[in-house]
C-alpha cells in the first residue's frame, strides 16, 4: 500500500516527535530530583546572593563585556584596513597577529596581560584596563575579520561614486563605505558581543577586589560559604539575561538587513544576497 | 569654441589585454559626444580614462588645462569638476536623497550647511524630484535612482558629465525620463561624453558621434553622417544589429 508523500511526510514527523517525548521521559525519570533540588534549586541560598550578584556582578560582566568589545572594535578595525593595505608589511602585520590570537586561549591572553605584561614592563594596569586589553586583543583578531569581509562586501561602486566626486581614498572609506559594511555586519558582530561577555568570566584568574567580581567570580565565591550548587545556577541565569536579548537583537537586525549575511568569524567565505 | 578635453595617444592595457589602443579625441566646451559601439570595444574604459577611475598605460588626458596624466596631479580636486554618471546609478545606499546630494558639497567643497542643500534643492528640481528630497535610494525606482545620481553629480558644478550607459539598466518605460533630463542638459550647454545605445538620442543631442571597435576610433562624425550613412563596414554591421536586432543572417555571431 503506497502512502501519499504528504502522508508519509507525516508519519515521519510523527515518529521523530515520538521518539523525543520517549527520550525526554526517560531523561526525567532517570534524574534524582530530590538531589537536583538539593544541589540547585535551593531558594535561601540563592535569596543570599542578591542584590550583590546583580549590582556588581552583572553590572561587571557587563562593563568588562563593553569595554573589551569597545577596544576590539576600534582595533579590529585598525587591522582590517591593514589587512587589505597595499603595503605588504602591514598586511603581513595584520595577518600574524590576526592568526596569532585567533589560535591561542582567551584565557592565555588573560595569564599574559594580567601578569606578563605588568612584568616585563613594570607597569600595573588596573583591573579594567587589563580586562578591556585580554578580551579587546582577542575579540579584534575575530572582529578584524568580520570586518573586512563586511567592507569587501559593499559594492565597489559605491567608492567609485565616491571618488568621482572629488573625495580622497580614506575619505570615500571612513564616510562612505565603512558605515555600510557596518550595517551589513551589525548580526555577527552582535554574536561577537556575545562572546566577549562570556569570555570576561575570565577575570577570576586575577586577584581582584571585591566590588570588581563579575557573575562568575561572585557565583564561585557564594560557593565556599553556600551548603550547595545554587549559586552557579543563578549566576548561569544572570549571562542568560544578557545573552538572550542579544542573539534575539541580532536575529532581529538580520532580518532587517533583508537576506544579506557575513558568514561567521571561523569561516572567510561570504555570501551576499542582493 | 575652447578646447575642454584632450585625449591624444591614450593607451590602456589590463594585463595582456590591450583595451585602448591609441585614442585621440578633443570635446569642446558645450559639446555633446556619444560613444557606441559592440560591446567589449573599450567605450567604459575610455570613459573611466576621462577621470582616471581607470590609470591609462600610456598617452596624454587634459581636462580643462590640467593634465590627469601627470603623475604629481592632484587628481582629487580635477574629480571634483567632472561628474560622472553609472550604468547601476551608485547612490549612497545608507544615506538620503538630500545627504547624497549634500555629502560631497560639504565634505570635499566645504559648502557650509544651508548652501549645500540649497544647491541640493535646486538640482533635484531640475531633475524633476524635488519631492523625493527626504527619500532613501532604496525606495526609489531605477529611473529616480538615475536622476537623483545626475542631480548628485550636477551639486558639484562640474565642467563636464561622463554618461556610461546611464539608461541600460532600466525598465524600458523608465528610459525616457531620464534621457529627458540629459536632453535638457545638452540644451543649457553642458560638455556631455555619453556611452550609450540609444541611437535615437545619439541622433537628436550629439553634435559628434564616435563608433568604437577593438580599442579604437573607427569612425566620427556627425550624428546623421556615423549613424544615417556609416563609412565603414564594421560601423554599419553593428548599427544593423542595434538597429534591427531581429534580422541577422544565420550564423551571425551575436544572436
Ligand atoms: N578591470 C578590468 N580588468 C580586466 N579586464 C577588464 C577590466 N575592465 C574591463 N576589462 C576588459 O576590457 C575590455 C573592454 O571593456 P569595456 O568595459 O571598456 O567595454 P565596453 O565597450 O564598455 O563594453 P560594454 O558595452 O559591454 O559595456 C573587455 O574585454 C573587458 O573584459
Ligand atoms: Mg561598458
Amino acid at each position: 500500500m503506497a502512502l501519499s508523500k504528504r502522508r508519509r511526510a507525516q508519519v515521519v514527523r510523527g515518529v521523530q516527535y515520538g521518539v523525543l517525548v520517549v527520550a525526554a521521559v526517560a531523561l526525567a525519570l532517570a534524574v534524582d530530583w530530590q538531589q537536583v533540588r538539593h544541589a540547585f534549586l535551593d531558594a535561601d541560598a540563592a535569596g543570599r546572593l542578591f542584590p550583590g550578584i546583580i549590582l556588581t556582578g552583572l553590572k561587571n560582566t557587563l562593563v568588562y563585556a563593553a569595554l573589551g568589545f569597545a577596544v576590539g572594535l576600534g582595533l579590529g578595525l585598525v587591522l582590517a584596513l591593514m589587512r587589505m593595505s597595499s603595503v605588504g608589511p602591514y598586511r603581513w602585520l595584520a595577518t600574524a597577529y590576526i592568526e596569532f590570537f585567533r589560535g591561542v586561549p582567551a584565557l592565555l591572553v588573560f595569564i599574559a596581560f594580567g601578569f606578563g605584561v605588568p612584568l616585563a614592563f613594570q607597569i600595573r594596569f588596573d583591573t579594567y584596563s587589563t580586562v578591556a586589553l585580554s578580551l579587546g586583543l582577542v575579540g579584534a583578531a575575530y572582529m578584524a575579520e568580520t570586518i573586512r569581509a563586511g567592507i569587501q562586501a559593499v559594492p565597489k561602486g559605491q567608492v567609485e561614486a565616491a571618488r568621482s566626486l572629488g573625495m580622497p581614498a580614506g575619505m570615500a572609506m571612513f564616510t562612505i563605505v565603512i558605515p555600510q559594511a557596518f550595517r551589513i555586519i551589525l548580526p555577527p558582530l552582535t554574536n561577537e558581543l556575545i562572546l566577549l561577555t562570556k569570555d570576561s568570566s575570565l577575570v577570576y584568574l586575577l586577584g581582584v577586589a571585591r566590588d570588581e567580581y563579575e557573575l562568575t567570580k561572585i557565583g564561585r565565591e557564594a560557593l565556599n560559604v553556600s551548603p550547595n550548587l545554587t549559586p552557579i545556577l543563578v549566576a548561569g541565569l544572570c549571562y542568560l539575561i544578557i545573552t538572550i536579548p542579544l542573539s534575539q537583537l541580532s536575529r532581529y537586525l538580520e532580518r532587517r538587513t533583508g537576506g544579506r549575511r557575513i558568514s561567521s568569524p571561523e569561516s572567510t567565505g561570504l555570501e551576499v544576497k542582493a | 569654441m575652447s578646447v575642454l578635453v584632450e585625449i591624444s595617444g591614450l593607451r590602456k592595457a589590463f594585463g595582456p589585454l590591450q583595451v585602448l589602443r591609441g585614442i585621440d579625441l578633443t570635446v569642446s566646451r558645450g559639446e555633446v559626444v556619444c560613444v557606441i559601439g559592440p560591446s567589449g570595444s573599450g567605450k567604459s574604459t575610455l570613459l573611466r580614462c576621462v577621470n582616471l577611475l581607470e590609470e591609462p598605460t600610456g598617452g596624454r588626458v587634459v581636462v580643462d588645462g590640467v593634465e590627469l596624466t601627470d603623475p604629481d596631479v592632484d587628481i582629487d580636486a580635477a574629480r571634483r569638476r567632472i561628474g560622472m554618471v553609472f550604468q547601476q546609478f551608485n547612490l549612497f545606499s545608507h544615506l538620503s536623497v538630500l545627504d547624497n546630494l549634500t555629502i560631497a558639497q560639504r565634505k570635499v567643497l566645504r559648502r557650509g550647511r544651508a548652501e549645500a542643500e540649497r544647491v541640493a534643492r535646486e538640482n533635484l528640481a531640475r531633475v524633476g524630484l524635488a519631492e523625493k528630497i527626504d527619500a532613501m535610494p532604496g525606495q526609489l525606482s531605477g529611473g529616480q535612482q538615475q536622476r537623483v545620481a545626475i542631480a548628485r553629480s550636477l551639486s558639484m558644478a562640474p565642467e563636464l558629465m561622463l554618461f556610461d550607459e546611464p539608461t541600460s539598466a532600466l525598465d524600458p518605460e523608465l528610459v525616457g525620463d531620464v534621457l529627458g533630463v540629459m536632453r535638457q542638459l545638452a540644451d543649457e550647454g553642458m560638455t556631455m561624453m555619453v556611452v550609450t545605445h540609444e541611437m535615437q538620442f545619439a541622433r537628436e543631442v550629439a553634435d559628434r558621434v564616435l563608433f568604437m571597435d577593438g580599442g579604437v576610433v573607427v569612425e566620427e562624425g556627425p550624428a546623421d553622417e556615423v549613424i544615417g550613412e556609416p563609412r565603414h563596414e564594421r560601423t554599419r554591421t553593428f548599427l544593423s544589429r542595434v538597429l534591427d536586432p531581429t534580422h541577422h543572417g544565420p550564423g551571425d555571431p551575436t544572436s
